[in-house]
């Protein structure tokens, strides 16, 4: 490839674009939201057909397609389907979580899809799949996911 | 109205970290002219050009247009596909749908990608949900990881039996001129490189890549006045299977296991492990390579690991997979799913040189992306019935 430019300086145009988004959760959405931060509830639909509980609620089910409009509340309890632990500051994590991040899929008890979280209070190396763990909620909660600061290991008593 | 379909070119770049010797419709025009030879085509013989590329990384979102001069588009119906990671898979199959129609003869796909000049983070990032997944992500290796992991703890598999997939994908990459990393590595030195994220380590997975690709699909009426061993298109099939990255099964790609059954039962193969010759799989991570084709139904839940240290797999040995190097030897995202297809391609036209796979008649290729999706194609040497 040196040879290509014979001489020739390559040009590079350096830029940036700037785009704002504003994403509204919507209403199924607000609703998940506001419970967790006025209540500190965890709460999914469920598909009266299907008899599935999604966590994220949906409107609609996606497996059935029907219209979802029972509530229930689901356990700040669940079970750990698996994980990884990020090891690189990759770009894509928060600025205020350092590694090693450790990233989980956590079933609650009463959900039957996974939630995508942090574990914390545990050393990597200590983590295991089907573990027990349960959400620990933030103190200045704004009405997102991470209301949920994240999930830590259930003490056994 | 429905014609059968059989690619009759294909062309690619020889593919580069960077290419700053060329500007992204220069490089879209490398791939063209190459498979526009390769079929002994002109530009004008083409009727219609379907275009994708991964949105977001090049921040030119009017794709389809913007290239005309590199695809020869100008003044001809062109349509741009993308569907992430999958899009070089999907635009295939969008060229088959076209030229099964009956509408048009000729189509020219393109798939490609200038790697070098984006954010990958940011862009990959944008394939997330932004009110649920975001705000926890841990990047896209991590989502791999966590599913690498699953099967792991599921079967009892190690991570020397990713790194072997590695090995192989590296060493095939030797015999491939195009192919970005021509390096071989140890098994020590894949378990020896840096940990990116438990259990995935740095030579388990792709690099970025600038490259482009281009194939050339015609009707049943003209195909074999083009070429007289074209490759015919036997099935298709695509499973974009979720919302949330919560919702996946861990350790089985679910629609991987659909979507091959799907292919399968069209082309009424039973037994894929004995019936294909030849894998191009976009497989981006080397664990991927062990769980995926148990997912297509090649070798049983928690068996691939056995098959692979074998040698099954290898060069010469029952079932190719990757002859091309794959994805952990070039990755231009938009472009990587049709590269696999254009190398299943070259395999049943008797094309690929040094890496070619004797007598091939069945060839599958597939396309991976965002989380958890798959497209797939069986390429075949007879004409279907
Ligand atoms: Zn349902």
């Amino acid at each position: 490839m040196t040879d290509q430019f014979q001489g020739i300086e390559p040009m590079v145009y350096k830029s940036k674009i700037n785009v704002p988004y504003s994403w509204w959760a919507g209403d199924t959405a607000s609703k998940f939201y506001l419970t967790l931060r006025d209540e500190k509830k965890i709460t999914a639909t469920k598909c009266v057909a299907c008899n599935k509980v999604f966590l994220p609620p949906r409107k609609v089910c996606p497996s059935c397609f029907t219209e979802n409009t029972q509530w229930v509340n689901v356990s700040d309890e669940g079970t750990l389907i698996t994980f990884t632990i990020a090891r690189r500051q990759f770009a894509a994590i928060p600025s205020d979580r350092k590694v090693p991040v450790i990233w989980g899929l956590i079933k609650l008890d009463g959900a039957d899809t996974a939630m995508l979280h942090y574990l914390d209070e545990i050393k990597p190396e200590s983590v295991t799949i089907g573990m027990r763990v349960k959400a620990v909620f933030s103190e200045g909660r704004k009405g997102n996911i991470r209301d949920i600061s994240h999930f830590k290991p259930v003490s056994r008593v | 109205m429905a014609k059968r379909v059989a690619i009759v070119g294909t062309g690619q770049t020889f593919h580069k970290s960077h290419r700053p010797d060329v500007n992204g419709q220069e490089l879209i025009n490398e791939a063209v002219r190459r498979a526009l030879a390769d079929a002994d085509l002109k530009m004008k013989d083409i009727d219609a050009i379907v275009i994708g590329n991964m949105d977001h990384f090049e921040g030119i979102n009017y794709v389809d247009c913007w290239s005309v001069d590199g695809s020869g588009a100008t003044m001809k119906p062109i349509i741009k596909l993308t569907t992430g990671g999958t899009t070089g898979c999907t635009v295939a199959i969008g060229g088959y749908h076209l030229v099964g129609s009956g509408m048009f003869d000729r189509v020219l796909i393109i798939g490609w990608e200038k790697n070098s000049e984006s954010d990958t983070t940011g862009a990959i990032t944008t394939a997330f949900d932004p009110v649920w997944d975001r705000l926890v992500f841990a990047g896209a290796i991590s989502g791999l990881a966590a599913e690498a992991q699953a099967y792991i703890a599921r079967y009892g598999a190690s991570e020397r039996d990713g790194a072997r997939v590695s090995v192989r994908d590296r060493k095939h990459a030797m015999n491939n001129p195009h192919a970005q990393l021509r390096k071989e590595v140890t098994l020590d030195e894949v378990l020896a490189s840096p940990m990116l994220a438990d259990p995935i380590h740095l030579l388990d997975v792709c690099p970025r890549s600038d490259g482009a690709c281009a194939v050339i699909m015609a009707s049943e009426d003209v195909a074999e006045k083009i070429c007289p061993k074209p490759d015919w298109i036997w099935a298709t099939a695509s499973r974009h299977s979720y919302s949330y990255l919560g919702d996946a099964d861990y350790g089985r790609l679910t629609s991987m296991r659909e979507g091959s059954q799907e292919l399968w039962k069209k082309a009424g193969i039973k037994e894929p492990r004995k019936e294909l010759d030849v894998i191009e799989l976009y497989q981006p991570y080397s664990f991927g390579g062990l769980i995926w084709i148990e997912d297509m139904g090649i070798v049983g839940p928690g068996e691939a690991p056995r098959y692979i240290w074998d040698g099954n797999t290898d060069m010469g040995g029952e079932l190719p997979i990757n002859p091309s190097g794959g994805v952990i030897a070039t990755n231009p995202i938009g472009a990587t799913g049709l590269i696999r297809c254009a190398e299943a391609a070259m395999q049943v036209m008797g094309k690929a040189e040094g890496r070619q796979v004797p007598d091939v008649n069945f060839a599958f290729s597939s396309g991976f992306g965002g989380c958890w999706w798959t497209d797939m194609i069986l390429h075949g040497k007879k004409k279907p019935k």
